[in-house]
């Protein structure tokens, strides 16, 4: 076996200075009735023969870069620099563990302080975090955060917000209290603010939304803050805050977003990377880890985790969370990404994205009964059909189209969802794509 | 913003070894980006397209963001450079226990690299993801086999997360049955992971004594079980490396009682190819594919925790759930069309980690049946040969042999000066990874040693040899050379104390 | 005449018209090793005996502070927070806050310093 460096002489003499006579001797506290069971499994195979079967899989699969690609709705198409996936390889990233020997881990701590300065800074937020496991359990996690921070266990959730959330949430967050979940109004502001109580600990908005909607959350940070409530800001699109007014700007209290956008892939839905940021003074009730900056017995700069003390690992039962493994390599490729873009590419990057959308909208909304449902948006935006969308999208992909997501797909249970479909553009989509998505849009329609 | 590099100083450092650069040959003293970027300057070309405001409302981000950018050079060098700070497993022994430091093999990089599973988007059309869907379903069935288990839920997205799942399909079955059950038992020596998890579920974690080998007392367990209990969490192998014996007696007497039996996966590379843990009577247990299945650990993550289920929890699995009829592979998203099963809700975001997956599932087609036995097998293999070779210079708080860990802890410093902690830093300069130190808890100045099976004999002995040796020095009496360690890393000790009373979290100009 | 009293847990008391003013021992600030943030009780809430009323912090580890007798909470030491290596150097000095006792006989149970000694002894 090629993974195997121990040969059977080795294995010989390791077990003699043991003092047994064979691996199996190791396994005597194994239950009689529970050793050696069949496993119906097939037996080792060639690095060529699992590519092969691998492929197989594979290809069964429509990748997005075979066809016009519209997607978004969680997760966006972005070009990754080739730069990035090499210099997340690197060994010494790659197979590396948490920093916990900060004398052998300054290449992880110092880009995890590099990540935590970018996030607080794209996002306009005092403090990040070093990364949570994406952008939905890190709304979770802001939502425990508001309950520690107000005393309170009540949190409001905008119907815009990716239901996919809304219900990682209920899960990770309904057991500490009352989770109030509005109804979805695609293209404006829900009636969110009518929901805030004395026991209100938060209220969770997306920005952009789910339906790719953008607005301005300041007057609902004031009702909110009026309140004793805090405002924590979704986001799933990263390359929006290149162009839109941060969360931080808007009175946000909390941050947690996706960033899967810079220097992640697809990957079909993860690994991704959750963005975690807060406001200076809440930061002991802030879940995962946290790299600091100090000094080492010479006094030279060098980076550690620090307020440890939160965690799981020292606080057990009495932690911030129990999240332990976070997305470091993600949130590497996505540092990796920012630095390399730069404030200037980040601008260009999101006007690019905006233009495109811009110009998708203007071309599809130009078919007849195909209206644009949300006026103001980033890259994303609904439509709303004359027919169902995910019989459209079902049509479309048979003619070369990823044409969006059907909002029935999130939203089973609302009527009124059947005829909307959410549509992304970003800088990867060619005019030609754009192009053959009017006209088969606009043919299939027409029949 | 904008603050340039400093030019070297032109004075050479006054200590010995002092150069006018800072840098040390290969070792660089690398700035911060935004010591060194510009924000007007991108390593990416993109073009600049002028845009209305039409569709903004007004909401156009003003003022600077405060994010500098660097050529591709500049950035590759920086990342390098920094990349050459960190000890990793490719450069060396990694014996870090609990965490399964195995070698990563780098065909699941290639492989989840493919545009078929790296290329494509989780809300796809179904019928365009039926290789995607079907691989998440090959992957199931390889750890239902391995564990003997019926069920498993693929979407939690580490360890963790996974517990997190466990304890929540255990609380919405007992909800189920209209029993209400506010106590969890954990076992002092767990994972910290494992009271946090149980806390964040609304239980009261009650904590359950080790026998003075190391396990379980059954007898213990016993009497603090009553209609009250909801569950065991408990890790097998132990976090000690010591198999727990009465695993069965264990199981029978949590269901005699009512309660579920969580086991926490995290030390499965011990057993896995030998032991299912369903014939142990286990209700669900996390699979770390991050450790057992060697998906890159990645400096902290990402990673993946899929949980198996026994037939009694299969019914509350979350969502979404993946069936297989004559048209091929179904996600089931809602749970109205779940029936007759129950699912409790959702742990994140779309369909899990698929990533991980394509990774873990090309490591088990590697290793096969065969292979996978034979790596639990050199795993044990290696820590027993570890703690046979330094048990009579390193204390060993239990007797006997161990699983794929080999725990000592820090009796055979007693009268010197030197602690744990030092010791762990001395092994540094030695050019190895230190040992977990310090856990599990239970254990005074606990060393926790997981060699893995990736080791060759020639390095297990080189490790040996300087144990031994670190072990004659400690009790000669001259502690020095413990208590300035490292001094051969990037960096020397790290003032812990100042980075928590005042945390730094980010650069500030 | 020495009024300190200590518990198992390692606070220590001393009392003064009725008000108690708690701290930690020197054994348990070796213990914890430098403490890096501390979380007193807000003044005026009432604790019961035994119950969670303060929070040390070291870089590895977080203790909770019991209160050794019933009372409401009168004081807290804020100026501790800027000189919290204190707690190290001076533990009996560094107080961390003060009970109006509710039940004075509660003390009485409490160890003296030689009886904590001993206790110690067999740790």
């Amino acid at each position: 076996m090629r993974y195997l460096p121990l040969n059977d002489d080795d294995r010989r003499a390791m077990l003699e200075r043991i003092g047994v006579s064979s691996i199996d001797d190791l396994f005597r506290d194994v239950p009689a009735s529970a050793r050696e069971p069949q496993f119906d499994l097939p037996l080792h195979a060639g690095e060529s023969e699992v590519e092969r079967m691998l492929s197989r899989f594979a290809l069964a699969n429509t990748g997005a870069g075979e066809c016009a690609f519209f997607c978004g709705a969680g997760a966006y198409r972005h070009h990754v620099p080739a730069s990035v996936d090499y210099l997340i390889q690197r060994s010494e990233f790659l197979t590396s563990y948490t920093p916990y020997q900060p004398e052998i881990s300054q290449g992880t701590l110092q880009t995890l302080f590099e990540f935590q300065t970018q996030v607080a800074a794209i996002t306009a937020m005092e403090i990040a975090n070093a990364s949570m496991y994406d952008g939905s359990t890190g709304a979770a996690e802001a939502v425990l955060m508001a309950h520690r921070v107000t005393g309170r266990n009540r949190a409001v959730l905008s119907g815009n917000l990716h239901p996919h959330y809304a219900d990682t949430i209920r899960t990770m967050a309904g057991l500490a209290g009352e989770i109030v979940v509005t109804p979805p109004v695609p293209g404006s502001a829900d009636e969110i603010s009518e929901q805030i109580d004395n026991n209100t600990s938060c209220v969770v908005v997306q920005n952009p939304d789910v339906f790719g909607s953008i607005r301005d959350l300041a007057p609902l940070a004031q009702v909110a803050h009026s309140k004793g409530a805090l405002l924590v800001v979704v986001f799933t699109e990263a390359v929006s805050l290149g162009l839109v007014r941060p969360p931080g700007a808007m009175g946000a209290d909390i941050v947690a977003g996706e960033g899967q956008s810079l220097g992640n892939a697809l990957n079909f839905g993860g690994p991704y990377v959750g963005l975690f940021a807060s406001r200076e003074r809440f930061v002991r009730q802030m879940p995962g880890r946290l790299a600091g900056q100090t000094a080492d017995v010479e006094g030279r700069r060098g980076f550690v985790l620090t307020l440890s003390a939160r965690e799981q690992h020292i606080r057990r039962e009495k932690a911030t969370s129990n999240i332990c493994t976070n997305s470091g390599l993600c949130a590497l490729a996505f540092t990796i990404h920012l630095s390399l873009l730069g404030e200037t590419g980040l601008r260009k990057l999101a006007r690019l994205n905006h233009a495109r959308a811009v110009t998708l909208a203007e071309s599809l909304v130009a078919i007849p009964e195909v209206e644009l449902a949300t006026p103001a948006f980033f890259n994303e935006f609904t439509l709303r059909l004359p027919r169902p969308a995910a019989e459209v999208v079902e049509t479309l992909a048979g003619r070369g189209v990823l044409a969006g997501v059907p909002a029935s797909r999130l939203f089973p249970s609302h009527t009124g969802c059947e005829n909307l479909l959410i549509v992304a553009a970003t800088e990867t989509n060619a005019e030609s794509d754009i192009d053959l998505y009017r006209d088969e849009l606009g043919g299939v329609l027409a029949r | 913003m904008n603050v340039q590099d400093k030019p070297a100083s032109g004075n050479r450092a006054a200590s010995p070894g002092g150069t006018y650069s800072g840098d040390h040959a290969l070792q660089h003293e690398e700035p911060l980006i935004f010591e060194r970027g510009r924000t007007d300057v991108s390593g990416v070309d993109i073009p600049d397209v002028e845009i209305g405001p039409r569709h903004l409302a007004g909401l156009e981000r003003v003022g600077e963001i405060g994010i500098p950018g660097l050529s591709e050079p500049e950035a590759i060098r920086h990342y390098v450079r920094l990349s050459q700070l960190n000890a990793a497993i490719d450069t060396g022994f990694y014996p870090l226990g609990s965490c399964t430091m195995k070698h990563n093999p780098r065909l699941g990089e290639k492989v989840a690299r493919f545009a078929g599973f790296a290329d494509v988007h989780p809300l796809q059309p179904q019928r365009t993801v039926q290789g995607a869907l079907a691989l998440i379903a090959e992957l199931a069935r390889w750890l239902k086999e391995l564990t003997g288990m019926p069920a498993v839920a693929m979407t939690p997205r580490a360890g963790a997360h996974g517990e997190l799942c466990g304890i929540i399909a255990i609380r919405a079955a007992l909800e189920n049955r209209g029993d209400k059950r506010p106590i969890i038992l954990v076992p002092e020596s767990a994972h910290g992971t494992n009271p946090a998890t149980a806390a964040l579920c609304g239980f009261s974690v009650k904590s359950i004594k080790a026998t003075g080998e190391g396990r379980v007392d059954l007898a213990s367990l016993t009497q603090a079980l009553s209609s009250q209990v909801a569950a065991l969490m408990l890790t097998n192998p132990n976090t000690s490396g010591l198999f727990e014996r009465d695993m069965i007696a264990i199981a029978d007497a949590l269901h005699a009682a009512g309660a579920y039996f969580y086991c926490d996966g995290a030390n499965f590379n011990a057993i896995m190819g030998r032991v299912k843990p369903g014939d142990l009577g286990v209700d669900a247990m996390h699979i770390n594919l991050h450790k057992t299945f060697s998906t890159p650990h990645g400096g902290g993550g990402p990673g993946a925790g899929p949980v198996v289920f026994s037939e009694r929890l299969a019914p509350f699995a979350p969502l979404p759930l993946l069936v297989e009829d004559d048209r091929g592979f179904r996600l089931i998203e809602d749970s109205r069309e779940a029936q007759p099963a129950s699912p409790f809700g959702r742990m994140a975001a779309f369909h899990g980690q698929m990533g991980m997956f394509v990774r873990a599932l090309a490591y088990m087609m590697s290793h096969g049946r065969d292979g996978l036995r034979q790596a639990s097998g050199d795993a044990v293999l290696s820590a027993n040969y570890i703690l046979a070779s330094l048990k009579d210079v390193i204390s060993a708080p239990y007797d006997g042999s161990c699983m794929h860990e080999a725990l000592f802890d820090d009796t055979f410093l007693k009268g010197t000066s030197i602690t744990t902690l030092d010791v762990a830093k001395r092994l540094i300069d030695e050019g190895f990874h230190p040992m977990t130190v310090y856990f599990p808890l239970t254990v005074h100045g606990a060393m926790l040693v997981e060699p893995t099976e990736s080791e060759s004999k020639r390095t297990l002995d080189r490790f040996i040899a300087v144990m031994r040796g670190l072990a004659a020095e400690a009790i000669s009496g001259d502690p020095a050379g413990f208590k300035q360690a490292p001094v051969f890393a990037p960096r020397r000790r790290l003032d812990e104390t100042a980075a928590a009373r005042n945390p730094v979290l980010r650069w500030k100009p | 005449m020495d009024e300190i009293r200590f518990t198992e847990s390692h606070e220590w008391l001393r009392m003064e018209n009725g008000i108690a003013t708690v701290g930690i021992s020197r054994y348990a600030a070796e213990q914890l090793g430098d403490v890096v943030h501390i979380e007193l009780p807000v003044p005026g809430k009432t604790l019961e005996k035994g119950a969670e009323a303060a929070v040390v912090e070291s870089v590895k580890a977080a203790s909770e502070i019991y209160a050794p007798v019933s009372g409401e909470v009168t004081a807290a030491n804020r100026d501790l927070a800027t000189g919290l290596g204190r707690i190290s150097t001076e533990p009996e000095e560094a107080w961390l806050f003060r009970i109006r006792m509710s039940n004075p006989s509660e003390a009485e149970r409490l160890m003296t310093r030689d009886q904590y000694r001993d206790y110690l002894k067999g740790l």
